[in-house]
């Protein structure tokens, strides 16, 4: 019923032409749109009962991205909702009700600020530092990649209170207005079309009660709200993959190259036929994780592993069989299949790519010692 | 098959190693190597010192103002200028058009277009593909009528590479709508500044305007602008792209790629060590390599071949597909070693801008622009689709 809901209202609301329209403008998102996918409680899905929703299971995740991703949306459910506000939910559930209400209801955007210059896809390389300067607890350091981090109105920092840039603990999350003194941001465009920023923090002064959780002790949050947001951006991806294959199957249809239509070539018939195998292989690999959000760290997080590597190479097959299919038409900016490509394509940017996943199973999975006692030794 | 190089052959390269480290504008180099967006007036540029040195038009007659190089000679050029980071050379004029003119053009059609082409007053362009017709490129309907000493020209061509920067267009036109399709078309040189042509930019992925459509409205092209006889267009346009293709599998292109790669696996850091460590992307970097080294040999093979006066046939069409695969892996290897980076889109700095902030290091903004860019080598000039039918019709007699 929520499927049919949201697809419906993306079918009617969020033509190709319309977000187009919005990034030509220069907008990060259209706040109309947002405002109306929270009135139809699109926020509400992604959190539980107990934190003020009605879903928040891993199959509510995946039905809801699904259709973001067929849609192209740019609107910040992802980093607000899912990553940032999920954080909200694992570590202080009642203290920060209002702002988890505030966010269901569409009124309030939050950004995780977490991922450094130099930190790549390692969830625990934290160099910015929450410590006492001339009496007073100030956080410094730089933050890069901050998912809406332009539009947020509060976003929630990373930093040590202990420990070297590699080391599992000593990370603590802090909640910190965007006006805050001492704090930077400079917003920009991706490739993709959705809205980031770097933020700098430059001796931010912190009060009692805006650390979430116990010092130094956020790792366990931050990889469980990732394993939440690698789902839900591995169903925005199967919402792409299958919005490039249905204009790749229409086009094949529909273009006519030497008196027939391309579709009738056997070459492009099997490699076609190739690339629906792989999208049900994704499917598959998304459901898996799906069904294991609250499975033990170990058994979950080797399904983030193995579903992100696959996401991530069958992400890039079906991006680049459907612009080759299609010829130079798929490749421009007029038309939607190039912009689901470049969702598609940047997935694999976020969250960690296939190769960095891949070592992670192996990793996660035991099988190589010399990787195992590394990973170990970063947990 | 002798694979090393003579001793006259080592002495050019060195000869051009120089002339490209002495010459070569610093900041357009950096420009090529980060793989920003030039400049019209920075290609034209480039041309005019390549031009002063006698080497624009390397194969060329002397006497046309070229240098006369062999093919290996060609292939060496390409090898250093790629890695020098030099700007490519524009080849509508320069590789593609002359030799038709050479071959089937008159003397007084050489005499009145190629100096142009040498001083960089015409700036050519390709009016091949249409909406219609793409791989079908025979299906074209482009119409040219004759009309006195003039030709009327109504129609569309579009994928126009770098158009909006050209004054001049050859085109494919239909002139005998009766005949079977490859025998009704003719080819016909247009001036872009002729009422009734338009030319309007196409957006890519990547975010740049590479291509145009350019549309024609009653257009009246004089009688002598068609080149050859007319209905004869189609053997002249196969002629095209079966020679002056030794440069197809863009082997220096991918020897600069390579080169690029390893310097960023080099000094990126993932999980606390240099990328170029991780196993994974090192067996994906040794990988491409692999196939880079073999490539580069099956290269000079054809091209030796083509040094001796074997026209390159369905070699061609072999080069095409392993050389635009190679580059667009080493494309996507790049991308993929920029990480997060890679996401934002940042125009002021692919222009060329100094305000802009790149976020990351500085050749991670073009990464994932570029692997979007390079998904067109294996759709034009006849897509890799087609290249495998005419191998398979060619080399395997299937």
């Amino acid at each position: 019923m929520l499927r049919d809901m949201l697809r419906r209202f993306l079918d009617d609301r969020y033509s190709h032409e319309a977000r187009r329209q919005v990034l030509a403008e220069g907008h990060a998102f259209d706040m109309e749109v947002f405002g109306a996918l929270a009135e139809l409680g699109i926020l509400g899905a992604v959190f539980a009962p107990e934190h003020g929703g009605y879903g928040g299971t891993g199959t509510d995740l995946m039905v809801v991205f699904e259709e973001l991703g067929r849609a192209g949306v740019v609107e910040p459910f992802l980093g607000s909702a899912v990553l940032a506000g999920g954080l909200l939910a694992i570590l202080d559930p009642d203290g920060q009700r209002d702002l988890i209400q505030q966010i269901i209801n569409g009124e309030a955007i939050i950004s995780l600020a977490h991922t450094e210059p130099q930190s790549r896809y390692d969830l625990t390389h934290v160099t910015a530092r929450a410590q006492d300067q001339n009496g007073q607890v100030v956080l410094n350091g730089t933050k890069t990649h901050v998912q809406n981090g332009a539009q947020a109105g509060t976003l929630l920092v990373s930093a040590r209170e202990a420990g070297g840039p590699f080391d599992a603990d000593g990370i603590s999350l802090f909640l910190v207005s965007g006006s805050s003194d001492g704090v930077g941001c400079i917003g920009y465009i991706n490739v993709d079309g959705t809205s980031s920023a770097r933020i700098t923090l430059d001796a931010v002064p912190l009060a009692q009660g805006q650390r979430l959780g116990p010092p130094g002790q956020a790792i366990a949050a931050l990889e469980a709200a990732h394993a939440r947001a690698t789902l839900a951006l591995c169903a925005e991806a199967l919402g792409a993959m299958e919005a490039a294959k249905t204009l790749t199957i229409d086009y094949l249809q529909e273009r006519k190259q030497f008196g027939v239509p391309i579709g009738s070539f056997q070459a492009l018939q099997h490699r076609l036929a190739d690339m629906l195998i792989e999208i049900e292989q994704a499917r598959s690999a998304v459901i898996n994780l799906a069904g294991h959000m609250e499975s033990d760290r170990l058994t979950r997080e080797r399904h983030v592993s193995a579903t992100k590597n696959l996401i991530g190479r069958v992400g890039a097959l079906v991006a680049e069989e459907c612009i080759q299919m299609h010829g130079g038409i798929g490749m421009t900016d007029e038309y939607a299949l190039s912009h689901h490509v470049r969702r598609l394509t940047m997935v694999d940017h976020i969250f960690g790519d296939t190769d960095h996943h891949l070592e992670r199973f192996i990793a996660l999975s035991g099988t190589s010692d010399a990787i195992g006692k590394d990973d170990d030794a970063r947990q | 098959m002798d694979l090393t190089y003579t001793p006259e052959q080592e002495a050019f390269r060195a000869e051009l190693r120089r002339f490209l480290a002495e010459n070569l504008p610093e900041d357009v180099r950096d420009k090529v190597r980060l793989g920003k967006r030039l400049t019209k007036s920075e290609m034209q540029d480039w041309h005019a010192t390549l031009n002063a040195q006698g080497w624009l038009a390397m194969s060329w007659p002397r006497k046309y103002g070229g240098a006369d190089w062999d093919a290996v000679q060609r292939q060496i050029f390409e090898e250093e200028a790629c890695r020098a980071y030099a700007p490519r050379i524009v080849p509508f004029g320069l590789k593609m058009l002359a030799p038709v003119l050479f071959e089937f053009g008159t003397e007084a059609q050489r005499q009145r277009f190629l100096p142009p082409i040498l001083s960089g007053d015409h700036w050519w362009c390709q009016g091949y593909s249409e909406p219609g017709a793409g791989s079908d490129l025979a299906s074209l309907r482009t119409r040219a009528v004759r009309d006195g000493d003039h030709y009327v020209v109504n129609g569309q061509k579009t994928w126009t590479t770098l158009g909006q920067h050209a004054n001049w267009i050859f085109c494919l036109v239909r002139t005998d709508p009766d005949a079977k399709k490859q025998e009704g078309i003719s080819f016909l040189l247009i001036d872009m500044k002729t009422p009734g042509v338009t030319v309007r930019p196409i957006v890519l992925i990547d975010g740049e305007a590479e291509v145009n459509e350019v549309f024609f409205d009653n257009v009246r092209v004089p009688a002598e602008n068609l080149v050859g006889e007319e209905n004869k267009g189609w053997t002249y346009a196969k002629y095209l792209l079966t020679h002056e293709r030794t440069n197809i599998a863009g082997v220096g292109f991918s020897d600069a790629a390579l080169a690029t790669l390893k310097h960023v696996a080099a000094h990126t850091m993932a999980g606390g060590k240099p990328l170029g460590q991780n196993p994974h992307f090192a067996a994906r970097l040794a990988q491409v390599e692999i196939d880079l080294l073999a490539m580069r040999t099956t290269n000079l093979r054809m091209v030796s071949a083509a040094a001796k006066g074997q026209a390159p046939g369905v070699e061609s069409s072999m080069l095409k597909v392993k050389g635009t695969l190679l580059r667009q892996e080493l494309s996507a290897l790049l991308r993929r070693a920029a990480g997060p980076d890679a996401m934002p889109y940042l125009p002021d700095f692919l222009e060329g801008g100094d305000n802009a902030d790149p976020q990351g290091p500085e050749h991670a903004p073009a990464a994932a622009p570029g692997y979007f860019n390079l998904r067109k080598l294996s759709i034009f000039g006849g897509s890799n689709e087609i290249q495998r039918a005419i191998i398979a019709k060619s080399a395997l007699g299937l």
